[in-house]
């Protein structure tokens, strides 16, 4: 029983390690500001038609399911509010972050762990750079930057496709919309909707990482790795979510 | 370099098993033995790659064993080392290759002229001069392993690790290769180590001498004899069950180790 047990806690003891080394090591020099761009490059730019397109249709999709609810309290009006609150505090952060995960986490993973199994970081260390330094930390860095960026910018492709919606569909008034939406959104709301995507990045960026750093056992090990990298780092961010999210409703 | 009765653990069987010898400034060392035998390990574990289970080690006097991280950058430094796969980055073109250590070593500063020429130098010397502007992926194996030799040696450091720098190459390119490594031996009198499983290496290793007058290598000496200083190691199974000089060597009646010398 024992035995079963002290391959995970290691695991997770490795893990807390590299987090802690890497958090350590962030006011440290040197700080590689062009591997930062070139991740910010990467995840973000990268990233961003799919978090479009998923922003998008989440908005659209919650407009159509919440006005058939609101309609049997005649309540059609409220459509604004009620898409503005559930994006901006649970759909826009958990969403991209989900889909980031599924992206990035897997990219990081892949890519550290084929250099793991090629001896690049070895190489790296043999050569003068610390992997921390050099691979992990631009990593966390762009992530943390680039994360709640997206979010925000699905938030507000989300109210898009919800006006869309409350438009041509549900026959709101422009200003009906978005005055409700803008009205409703509270500053608890925007710091809810930005701490979460914070917290998820340095989920996605560090599973990734350290999936990767450890990798064994040749190109069959990468493939293992990033996969481990994207069904780990997605679970943690669900019950991550439900933890912050009753932080907030407490608060 | 010195190791004292280290041991190498990863679960399971040791990679080394209380393995002790000692390479002085200035000698070269050849080490033999077949795959899996730990010859990968002991250069992994001489520059704090990887870290003994047991026993000490020791690089230019200076006790490793257990140090952070952190505080082996400084004596890496003084260390060059060539891959097995060659390890480059692959993310990187050639010129960025072989700049790596120069770039990222705290204890060299250079500017970006200097740099680039003594990248220039370091390629045209392992005759890749062309290729700055190309990616690992654009060469053979045979350049990808003259461009980490390039790479170990750009910092001219005090002691170079070669891991077997020949394997899965045809003769004619890997005596290419070796004649490359007795060169630059001979120019810098580098402190070298190679691993191979090609007993040939050794043999080149120990019969030549790289001539500056002339621009070639040459037999060491007229009888056959061997570069001094040079001695044979042969790794089984993480044990060290031979350490002596070529003629030694030659004379072992061990099954294992004479496997790997060629009689003529
Ligand atoms: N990172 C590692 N994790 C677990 N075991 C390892 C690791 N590195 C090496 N080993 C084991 O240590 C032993 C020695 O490996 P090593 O790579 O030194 O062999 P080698 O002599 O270099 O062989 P080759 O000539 O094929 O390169 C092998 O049995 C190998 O399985
Ligand atoms: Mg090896």
């Amino acid at each position: 029983m024992l035995d079963i047990l002290k391959g995970p806690v290691l695991s997770i003891q490795e893990f807390f390690q590299l987090t802690g080394r890497t958090l350590k090591n962030l006011p440290k020099r040197p700080h590689y500001p062009r591997d930062i761009l070139n991740q910010m490059d990467i995840l973000g730019v990268g990233s961003l038609p799919i978090v479009l397109l998923v922003g998008f249709f989440s908005g659209v999709v919650m407009a159509l399911q919440m006005s058939r609810a609101l309609r049997t309290y005649g309540a059609v009006s409220q459509t604004g509010p009620i898409v503005a609150i559930t994006l901006v505090r649970e759909m826009g952060p958990v969403l991209t972050s989900i889909v980031v995960a599924g992206r990035n986490a897997a990219g990081i993973a892949s890519e550290l762990g084929s250099m793991k199994v090629t001896e690049q970081i070895d190489a790296m260390r043999a050569l003068g750079t610390d992997p921390v330094q050099k691979l992990v930390k631009p990593r966390l860095i762009a992530t943390a930057i680039m994360l709640p960026c997206l979010t925000a910018i699905a938030d507000f492709v989300g109210l898009l496709g919800g006006y869309l919606i409350a438009y041509g569909v549900l026959k709101l008034t422009t200003s009906e919309y978005w005055n409700g939406a803008y009205r409703a959104i509270e500053y608890n709301d925007i710091a809810q909707g930005l701490i979460k995507p914070f917290i998820y990045a340095m989920v996605i960026s560090m599973v990734g990482c350290f999936c990767g750093l450890r990798t064994t056992g040749g190109t069959q090990g990468v493939g293992l790795a990033t996969t481990q990298a994207v069904v780990v780092s997605s679970v943690w961010i669900f019950v991550l979510n439900a933890f912050i999210t009753q932080i907030f409703v407490t608060l | 370099m010195r190791f004292e009765r280290v041991t190498v653990d990863f679960g399971g069987q040791p990679a080394l098993d209380d393995v002790s010898f000692d390479i002085r400034n200035g000698e070269s060392r050849v080490v033999l033995g077949e795959s899996g035998s730990g010859k990968t390990v002991i250069l992994k574990t001489a520059i704090g790659l990887l870290h003994p289970s047991k026993g000490r080690v020791f690089l230019f006097n200076e006790d490793i064993t257990g140090r952070r991280e952190q505080e082996m950058f400084s004596i890496r430094a003084r260390v060059g080392m060539l891959f097995q796969e060659s390890a480059l980055f692959d993310s990187l073109t050639i010129e960025e290759n072989v700049s790596y250590p120069l770039v990222n070593q705290k204890s060299i500063q250079l500017d970006e002229e200097q740099t680039h020429q003594r990248v220039e130098e370091a390629l045209t010397f392992v005759e890749l001069g062309h290729t700055l502007e190309k990616f690992p992926s654009e060469l053979s194996g045979g350049m990808r392993r003259r461009v980490g030799i390039a790479r170990a040696n750009v910092t001219e450091p005090a002691l170079v690790l070669y891991d077997s720098p020949t394997a899965g190459l045809d003769p004619i390119t890997a005596n290419n290769i070796m004649a490359l490594l007795v060169k630059e031996r001979d120019l810098r009198n580098a402190t070298t180590v190679i691993v191979t499983q090609r007993f040939q290496d050794g043999q080149i290793m120990a019969k030549y001498r790289f001539d500056r007058d002339s621009g070639e290598l040459r037999a060491a000496s007229s009888d056959g004899g061997s570069v001094s200083g040079l001695k044979f190691m042969v790794m089984r199974e993480g044990k060290l069950v031979f350490e002596g000089t070529r003629e030694e060597l030659g004379l072992s009646t061990d099954p294992y180790i004479s496997k790997f010398v060629l009689r003529h």
